[in-house]
């Protein structure tokens, strides 16, 4: 069932809103498309990683003589190759990057810091005598303790992995290197007073496991360096700008030496918004003077890319009787990973975001761990601590014995209210979600035996950022849109759609691609929902350009004054005492008399794309637990969310459906498990479970459409919010189905039964972790 | 070792190569024969995104080495539609939106070519069965299966 709820009756569209085939889709249904490993240049040598076996270790020596001898290896690079990098921070858009890290992170120098950290790669004439060369690559590592829990590693006599890493935002400043890389507060009104007001608080304490993005597609690249030192890199990624950059710097090339093509990319969700491979394979190349191709497999993406943090929460509610929240308290310690930065601080920003609250106060710690770093997972941060903050508002609810989305509705934020980290909200839909979840027929089925209904609310910024796009008018009147944010679903065909929405012509007409980095000006990765957003402003822009252009052009040929030349419905028409005077020009008729009136018409817009808006969703999901086996089935499942305007719905609604099915997945199955040695077991899809076609409902979907007055169209990002819900939703599904409240994800079959047998040798509905 | 040469049929057309003795059908189909629709997505056999057919069954061709290929005939992602035609699933996954990324399309595609062959009339739980060994992380597979569902009704001329 997929629903529309709308506020905006005014706005009629022509193209937006309705689901035209995507301009890319004929080659993705007969396999012509060429996503990351499927391109390759004449020439081209095989690169691989050799990867330490070890979770923590120093690194004494690195003896490549034998590889370097063996017959077919053409060149080898290790940490010697690569120039150390200064700590110091440089935005990258939605996170800070600081190149003493990624330096590491790409290949490991005093120290492998997780199993899986790079160590050297070699590139040789096949993939045989690639793996050989690993094979004769001898490290001498000092093995050395490891930590893997976020709580473990900011015990004082934890193992420390970085001996000068002092912990940031605590005064004094400690004198002693630990874990802990930075110590995170928000604060608004007086919790302790609110909590004195409160006729019930509810405490828990919340743990979830690292789970990775799961995009189907390893990473892949194929790099090619000639002897001028100007560089080709072909890659699947989120943001080939981004790639560019992180490679020049880690190079000490020039960023115009460097041109990145960004293949079709087969899933990022967040995990391809960081280089691992692609600075190898240009130094590879380098050495070698061939293209060199890198291709990861499954084992080393679980290894060594994404995941997104594993967490403990604890949050802390109070209320008056009627629902109304009194004072929110959190505290989030996020595992990063290797190195520090986790989306801590997303986390404690959303944390209690959805609700309009005067006594607030969240507090993160950025805890580094032996696991791989942690990469951006869609809405990084937020489906952690709205998971644990979620779970407490049911609690409540069901101890004060209201309705879920009644007590939501009595705190629910809304235009004007002040989120608890710094901003006032603009208009925004989460009223207007609830009441649509309210009235849904899902809302209002009856239950089967052994089920439950859960629901819970979620929130995501979104941002905008720098943003180029060309628009180019082709002699026969057809339109050539250049845009750098990789499409990741859809994005083309949204994008042509508000071309052509915007000039008047058939969607048909306008042909998108997605530029490389020398052919376009810059753009910042298609990453914090802003794609749609960003390069949909943009397009806009361009368009009007275009437009304006066209006028310019048409008074040259008519010879009457530009303000007597006007603009509608996707022609260009004299106006005033002239209107009627000459006949009326669409783009066909402005292509042809472009050369005599001043040459080729582009439009193009370079902006910093502003006024993102937050979206918000809700979602309903119904559990049925086995009692026998403890397996949790999902059985319905409506997303409801605002997207502001909805511009092409059936690429929305996917999202919708995706987010809620990975966030179903981590809410059931998905986790790494670790041995002692702090060893991956289950670095492949057979036991890194996630969702598959029987597991799963239908996902019903419901696009609430409270347009953004900062876009054009009323675009709000909405790829990330959809995984901000589950887990909170199901949990209470679980809790109503099994009669146990859990606390811990995944909601694995064992943990259910263990739960259950608990409950029952208690006697009682007592909870448990 | 002298690699091996394998003679083989194609979507259609007689095929040679020369081939490693580890090296899986995937490989082969890949590097040797330049038909890169068929995807790696884990290469142990739990994703289906290499799926293609082998004298008429489905298989993933991770699991089948190239050698194994000789003497059969192999369809691929490639030799489904008509010329320029599109197979009626290939035209529903369009409609229908039943793909984000697209990088699991093609095995999408093979594997419920190879059940509406098998049962021209499959249920929802069927269908959903059938294409357990396929996973997409993008879609939470909502439209893909309403792809199939409207394919399989075309097929039959309802
Ligand atoms: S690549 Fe063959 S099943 Fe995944
Ligand atoms: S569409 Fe991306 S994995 Fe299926």
């Amino acid at each position: 069932m997929q629903e529309r709820v709308k506020k905006d009756p005014e706005r009629e569209f022509r193209v937006v809103g309705t689901r035209p085939i995507r301009p890319d889709g004929a080659d993705k249904v007969t396999g012509r498309a060429k996503f990351g490993a499927d391109f390759k240049m004449a020439g081209q040598l095989v690169g691989k990683v050799l990867r330490s076996p070890h979770a923590h270790a120093r690194i004494k020596g690195i003896d490549v003589s034998k590889a370097a001898v063996l017959p077919g290896v053409k060149a080898i690079v290790t940490r010697d190759d690569f120039k150390d990098q200064g700590s110091e921070f440089v935005p990258a858009g939605e996170m800070l990057v600081n190149y003493r890290d990624v330096v590491r992170n790409v290949l490991a120098r005093e120290k492998a810091l997780f199993e899986g950290h790079p160590i050297a790669a070699v590139a040789a004439t096949s993939e045989k005598i690639a793996r050989e060369a690993l094979r004769l690559i001898k490290v001498d590592y000092e093995v050395l303790p490891h930590v893997l829990d976020a709580v473990e590693a900011m015990k004082p006599d934890a193992p420390v992995l970085h001996e000068d890493m002092i912990t940031a935002g605590v005064t004094p400043p400690p004198t002693k290197a630990s874990n802990v890389a930075k110590r995170i507060e928000f604060v608004m009104g007086d919790i302790q007073k609110g909590f004195k007001d409160a006729d019930v608080i509810v405490e828990r304490e919340f743990n979830t496991k690292p789970v990775h993005q799961g995009y189907i597609e390893p990473h892949a690249v194929v790099a090619s360096v000639s002897e001028d030192g100007s560089a080709e890199v072909w890659v699947t990624t989120q943001g080939h700008w981004i790639v560019r950059a992180h490679c020049a710097r880690l190079l000490g090339w020039d960023i115009s030496k460097i041109r990145v093509t960004a293949s079709e990319i087969g899933g990022g969700f967040g995990g391809k918004t960081v280089v691992y491979l692609e600075p190898l394979a240009l130094a590879l190349s380098k050495k070698a003077r061939k293209p060199v191709k890198m291709v990861m497999n499954r084992e080393e993406v679980f290894r060594a890319s994404g995941p997104t943090s594993g967490a403990n929460i604890w949050v802390k509610i109070g209320a008056k009787k009627d629902g109304r929240i009194v004072a929110g308290e959190a505290i989030l310690k996020y595992q990063a990973g290797a190195f520090q930065g986790s989306p801590v601080q997303p986390g404690c920003m959303c944390a209690f975001a959805p609700y309009d609250l005067e006594n607030v106060k969240v507090v993160g710690y950025d805890v580094v761990t032996n696991r791989p770093k942690v990469a951006a997972y869609r809405a990084p941060g937020g489906p952690i601590s709205e998971y644990a903050v979620e779970s407490v508002v049911d609690e409540i609810a069901e101890q004060l014995g209201l309705d879920p989305i009644e007590m939501r509705l009595k705190n629910a934020a809304k235009e004007g209210t002040k989120a608890a980290y710094g901003p006032k909200f603009g208009p925004i839909g989460l009223v207007e979600g609830l009441e649509a979840a309210k009235g849904s027929p899902h809302w209002n089925a009856p239950l089967g035996k052994n089920q439950g209904r859960g629901i819970a609310a979620g929130f995501w910024f979104n941002i905008g950022g720098e943003t180029t796009v060309s628009l180019q008018l082709n002699e026969d009147g057809t339109l050539s849109l250049m845009a750098g944010t990789p499409d990741v679903g859809g994005l083309r065909a949204s994008l042509s759609m508000m071309a052509a929405e915007e000039l008047g012509v058939d969607v048909a007409k306008v042909r998108p691609i997605i530029a490389d980095t020398s052919s376009l000006g810059y753009n910042f990765l298609t990453g914090g929902s802003r794609s749609t957003f960003s390069s949909g402003m943009a397009t806009v822009e361009a368009a009007r350009a275009m437009i304006k252009e066209a006028c310019v052009r048409a008074s040259k040929l008519w010879e009457i004054p530009l303000d007597a030349v006007t603009w509608e419905d996707g022609k260009v028409r004299p106006a005033g005492d002239n209107a009627g005077k000459h006949e009326a020009m669409d783009l066909g008729d402005i292509a042809k008399i472009a050369g005599k009136t001043g040459g080729p018409i582009v439009g193009y817009s370079a902006i910093t794309a502003h006024g993102a808006a937050p979206s918000f969703g809700v979602h309903i999901a119904d559990a049925e637990v086995d009692p026998e086996t403890g397996k949790t089935t999902i059985t319905r499942y409506t997303v409801i969310q605002d997207a502001g305007k909805a511009v092409h719905p059936a690429y929305v609604e996917g999202q919708f459906q995706g987010g809620a099915a990975q966030g179903i997945g981590w809410a059931l199955n998905e986790e790494y498990i670790y041995d002692d040695n702090g060893r991956l077991e289950n670095p492949g899809f057979l036991d890194y479970r996630m969702p598959v076609a029987s597991d799963l409902p239908m996902i019903d979907t419901i696009i609430v459409e409270v347009p953004n007055p900062r876009h054009p169209y009323g675009v709000r990002g909405v790829g990330e919010t959809p995984i901000v819900p589950p887990m909170a939703a199901i949990a209470a599904a679980v809790k109503r189905a099994s009669g146990v409240r859990f606390f811990e994800l995944p909601m694995s079959p064992p943990k259910i039964l263990a739960g259950m047998k608990a409950v029952k040798a208690n006697g009682g509905a007592k909870a448990t972790t | 070792m002298a690699k091996h040469h394998v003679s083989a049929t194609v979507n259609g057309d007689a095929v040679e190569f020369l081939c490693e003795s580890e090296q899986t059908l995937l490989d082969c189909l890949r590097d040797e024969l330049d038909l890169t629709g068929a995807k790696e997505g884990c290469s142990s056999g739990d994703c289906g995104a290499c799926s293609v057919m082998v004298d008429g069954r489905l298989v993933c061709s991770c699991l089948v080495l190239g050698v194994e290929a000789s003497g059969k005939s192999i369809e691929t992602i490639e030799g489904l539609s008509d010329g320029e035609k599109l197979h009626p699933l290939q035209q529903k996954f369009l409609e229908h939106a039943a793909l984000q990324c697209g990088i699991c399309t093609p095995g999408f595609l093979v594997a419920s070519k190879a059940l509406l062959e098998k049962h021209p009339n499959p249920t929802e739980t069927e269908i959903r069965y059938w294409l357990a060994g396929n996973l997409c992380r993008c879609t939470g597979y909502d439209k893909i299966i309403r792809a199939v569902i409207d394919a399989a009704a075309e097929m039959r001329g309802a």
